[in-house]
């Protein structure tokens, strides 16, 4: 298989070219923007479109036309561009239009800095716009993810008409790592019984408008079961070492690979630590998670460089069976393995 | 198909027209008057007068209801006798 | 188009009009009076009489005319508020065959939507725009417009617009005429029937261009609003000539249709084997070198740093392209952002047998300090034993630690005598060559051609001589 050294942000972008994403529109943002450079030098050599938007909303828009004539369609950013490109994404959602945003995480709140953070995790996860929707979340951890899991997120926007996030944060966007590169896709998936082509048979409507309130509530109650089919099929996570943990550290993204080192540091300790990393956010690995309580564990910890965002859900899962602790780090400071596993240590008394 | 058979004549349709008489105003040769009547949305409809109408499209043109008003024009071949 | 003998509901329209809720579906949901059913109805007519209603894609915008989709037998999208030129540019691109009809009123255009259009008409999308300009906001009650004129009473100017506070009446055409790329800009009005008649004129030549892929058409019509405006509609058309045509006068403000060019739009490749090709997949082979057993070492995590240009980052990229010919798993990860602009820059590489956790390397076992704050930073964080390599031309001050292996290189006095200060990073790839036994010189030359694509042959030379200089040094000077 073909590999290269590349940055998680020049994955992403392979990613979407070897899935069939036909148009990239962008605004830059550090430390997203190689993804819309990359899309810039790669996407115009295929004679797919590239176009750097006037504002991250335009982008977003753009993205909701693309995506409504059926275009595999992407857009990246970062949190402040996230924030702004809320409005679309819920008239995506609303509209079911499946498209694919790359959050890129810096340190917020506010213009922050541009650190690594995961301070997004509830305004992506728990659909930030307004309205009954929700984004489905693919978490990467590595260069080779960031490709894969952005195809993957191609395959399921398009399986489920809506808008799917690659979520990460800029450790795994800015550092680099071998890629090996898949096959392109062969076959798009065919659109034409909803989406406008500027066709006589493809005169069809995008819309998110149900003025009677009987269709709206119907129409988000079909939302709220394909978010159910959802939970039900596309849940996906990563174990370490977890087979014969006493202890168990959870977390995604670049504190996932923190987690990785601690998980050996502690077993060169002598502590029995295992990690357990959510690859999907939503869906989240809730089964997974509420049975951990029926293991013999001293303790769970959920390491997260954002404010408590993640253990809500963690706990949520665990319901109240046990309650996970907490180790974040903010303001682009990454947790270290040593300070994991002394915080492992000062907690459980190992 | 309406009764008047001496083209061109308008057909405004009573129930559809909103009788907000921007047709009235622009007609050249004031042959549109309101109607006395109110059609079932409660609207003083307009009406032609049954005579003097030049074809020249303004009530058409004005009329911001799609199908509130048509104009056959001289040489018009109704559908039904055309084979 | 032969001469019509009849004027009717025109086929631009959906007969029956199924998308609109409730029982009345032969009429529109407009006002009596309202001018956008004469607008629409101007559109329809175009669409068929060009034949084009089958190719044509509307964009409904926030307003009055958010349900232009119930109305128009086209593709149709509706959309967020002001973002119809984005979604058209998107369409328009998706659909080059297509004629995109952006149908926005004036809060949604020239306020919330400012930019946008602005954009849109800058990049020359190929697409109309019909800009009802009715200098109120319909839909959510009759509140200030950002066309509203001076005076004029609204529900949020209830003493009349001021210019102090609330500024003064936009006038779309003549900013949007401003710019290059538009082809035709113009404005029209609905108040009386030469007024309408060119407002035809106008709306068929926009469309006209569309289907021509000429550019941006921007067709602006003053409209009436008798709700809003409180007025019986033939009185609005009055207020139109007597108010509104002296802020916004008609006419045309651009007309390039004639010279425009055909806009070309590229075709996506998305044959397999064709996207693979365009990829390079075949320069990215495997290179299959064989680890050498005897290396000192199989786990590098290495912190490289100095000033900002003096090759830091590539040095890094480098070791990192080499370990992964050499099947190790590697990652490199940039301090980035403010740090790398001016000051130090650092970037972390970890070359090794098993999965990378954590990329960044708080423990380094091996240091490249390319300048004096670098050492200082990085030597405090070596572990015990670890490797201390570091640019003696410009360090001069010895390290503090006794517990580390020293490697001072005059890398920077080394690359400036091969011609080339940039060669410094190949240098440093070179001393880890040597140091680490991790790669062989020989081998490294061959991966020049790749590290270096595209790069003269020259360059690829001078590279592996760098390498081979570096590696040499530290072959002669420790062993």
């Amino acid at each position: 298989m073909p590999r290269k050294l590349m940055k998680g942000n020049h994955a992403a972008v392979y990613g979407a070219a070897l899935a069939g994403c036909q148009a990239y529109y962008g605004y830059p943002i550090t430390p997203a923007s190689e993804i819309a450079e990359s899309a810039a030098a790669i996407f115009p050599k295929l004679g797919r479109t590239f176009l750097q938007a006037e504002s991250e909303v335009a982008a977003i828009n753009m993205v909701y036309g693309a995506a409504g004539c059926g275009l595999r369609v992407m857009t990246g950013s970062s949190g402040p561009g996230i924030s702004l490109k809320q409005e679309g994404l819920s008239y995506c959602a609303g509209s079911a239009l499946p498209c694919v945003v790359v959050d890129i995480m810096r340190g917020g709140p506010g213009l922050g800095n541009i650190g690594p953070e995961q301070g997004d995790y509830n305004q992506v996860v728990k659909g930030g716009g307004h309205g009954n929707f929700k984004n489905i979340v693919l978490a990467p951890n590595s260069a080779q993810e960031m490709c894969d899991l952005t195809m993957l997120a191609f395959e399921l926007a398009d399986k489920y008409r809506n808008p799917v996030f690659v979520l990460t944060d800029g450790v795994i966007g800015q550092m680099m790592e071998a890629v090996e590169l898949p096959e392109p896709v062969s076959e798009l998936p065919d659109k034409s019984d909803w989406a406008v082509g500027g066709t006589a048979d493809s005169r069809h409507l995008i819309n998110s408008i149900y003025l009677d309130h009987d269709d709206l509530e119907w129409w988000n109650m079909e939302l709220a079961k394909k978010y159910e089919t959802v939970e039900k099929n596309e849940v996906r996570f990563e174990e370490y070492k977890m087979e014969d943990a006493e202890i168990v550290a959870i977390g995604y993204g670049s504190a996932s690979r923190v987690l990785r080192s601690a998980v050996d540091l502690a077993r060169r300790k002598g502590v029995r630590l295992g990690m357990f990393r959510p690859i999907t956010l939503f869906p989240f690995p809730k089964d997974q998670l509420a049975a951990l309580p029926d293991r013999d564990l001293k303790g769970i910890i959920t390491v997260e460089m954002s404010n408590g965002q993640l253990v809500n859900d963690v706990n949520l899962a665990l319901r109240g069976r046990m309650i996970s602790d907490l180790h974040m780090r903010m303001g682009g400071n990454v947790p270290s393995a040593l300070e994991i596993v002394e915080k492992v240590s000062e907690l459980y008394g190992v | 198909m309406s009764e008047h058979r001496e083209y061109p004549f308008p057909e405004i349709d009573p129930d559809i027209c909103k009788g907000c008489r921007l047709c009235v105003a622009a007609c050249p040769t004031d042959v549109l008057v309101i109607s006395p009547k109110l059609n079932s949305k409660g609207f003083h409809y307009s009406e032609y007068v049954g005579q003097g109408c030049i074809g020249c499209g303004n009530c058409f043109y004005v009329c911001p209801e799609p199908s509130a008003v048509t104009v056959y024009l001289k040489g018009y071949v109704p559908e039904e006798e055309v084979s | 188009m032969a001469q019509k003998t009849v004027l009717r509901k025109p086929k631009g329209f959906i007969d029956v009009y199924k998308y609109k809720p409730g029982e009345e579906k032969d009429r529109t949901h407009y006002c009596p009076g309202c001018g956008h059913g004469i607008i629409h109805k101007l559109i329809a007519e175009a669409l068929e009489d060009f034949d084009i209603v089958e190719k044509s894609i509307v964009i409904s915008p926030v307003g009055c005319s958010v349900f232009a989709y119930y109305y128009f037998d086209t593709g149709n999208l509706q959309v967020a508020h002001g973002r119809a030129p984005a979604v058209g540019t998107a369409v328009s691109r998706a659909n080059p065959d297509s004629v995109v009809i952006s149908y926005q009123g004036d809060g949604d255009l020239a306020a919330i939507g400012g930019n946008n259009i602005l954009q849109a008409a800058n990049r020359g999308e190929n697409m109309v725009v019909v800009f009802v300009n009715n200098a109120i906001y319909g839909m959510t009650g009759g509140q200030m417009a950002p066309t509203t004129l001076t005076g004029q009473k609204t529900t949020t100017t209830p003493y009349g617009r001021n210019p102090v506070t609330d500024g003064y009446p936009l006038q779309m055409c003549e900013l949007i005429s401003q710019l290059t790329a538009p082809v035709y800009v113009t404005r029209t009005s609905l108040h009386d029937m030469p007024g309408i008649r060119k407002a035809r004129a106008a709306i068929r030549k926009g469309i006209q261009n569309a289907m021509d892929r000429k550019g941006f058409s921007f067709v602006e019509v003053l409209s009436m609003c008798p709700s809003g405006w409180k007025m019986e509609p033939v009185q609005a058309q009055d207020w139109i000539r007597d108010r509104m045509l002296e802020r916004f006068p008609t006419g045309t403000f651009r007309d390039s249709s004639d010279e425009a060019v055909r806009i070309e739009r590229p075709v996506p490749v998305m044959d397999p084997e064709k996207v693979k090709e365009i990829l390079g997949y075949e320069s990215l082979k495997t290179s299959n070198l064989k680890k050498n057993p005897n290396a000192l070492f199989n786990k590098v995590a290495l912190r490289v740093a100095g000033f900002g240009g003096q090759g830091i980052m590539s040095t890094g990229i480098a070791l990192a392209n080499v370990g992964m010919e050499y099947g190790y798993k590697v990652s490199w990860l940039p301090s980035y952002g403010p740090e790398m602009r001016g000051g130090t820059a650092n970037c972390s590489v970890k070359v090794q047998e098993e999965t990378i956790g954590a990329a960044e390397c708080t423990e380094p076992n091996m240091v490249i300090a390319m300048n004096q704050p670098s050492l200082e930073k990085f030597e405090r964080i070596l572990v015990p034993d670890g490797v201390l390599m570091y640019n003696s031309t410009l360090i001069e001050v010895e390290p503090t630690r006794k517990d580390l292996r020293v490697y001072p290189i005059p890398v920077t006095g080394m690359a400036d005598a091969l011609g080339d200060t940039r060669v410094q990073s190949m240098v440093n790839v070179g001393a880890f060559a040597a140091i680490t036994g991790m790669f062989d010189p020989g081998e490294i030359s061959g991966l020049m051609s790749s590290l270096f694509g595209g790069k003269s042959e020259k360059v690829i030379q001078l590279n592996e001589e760098a390498v081979r200089k570096g590696y040499d040094y530290v072959r002669e000077n420790f062993s």
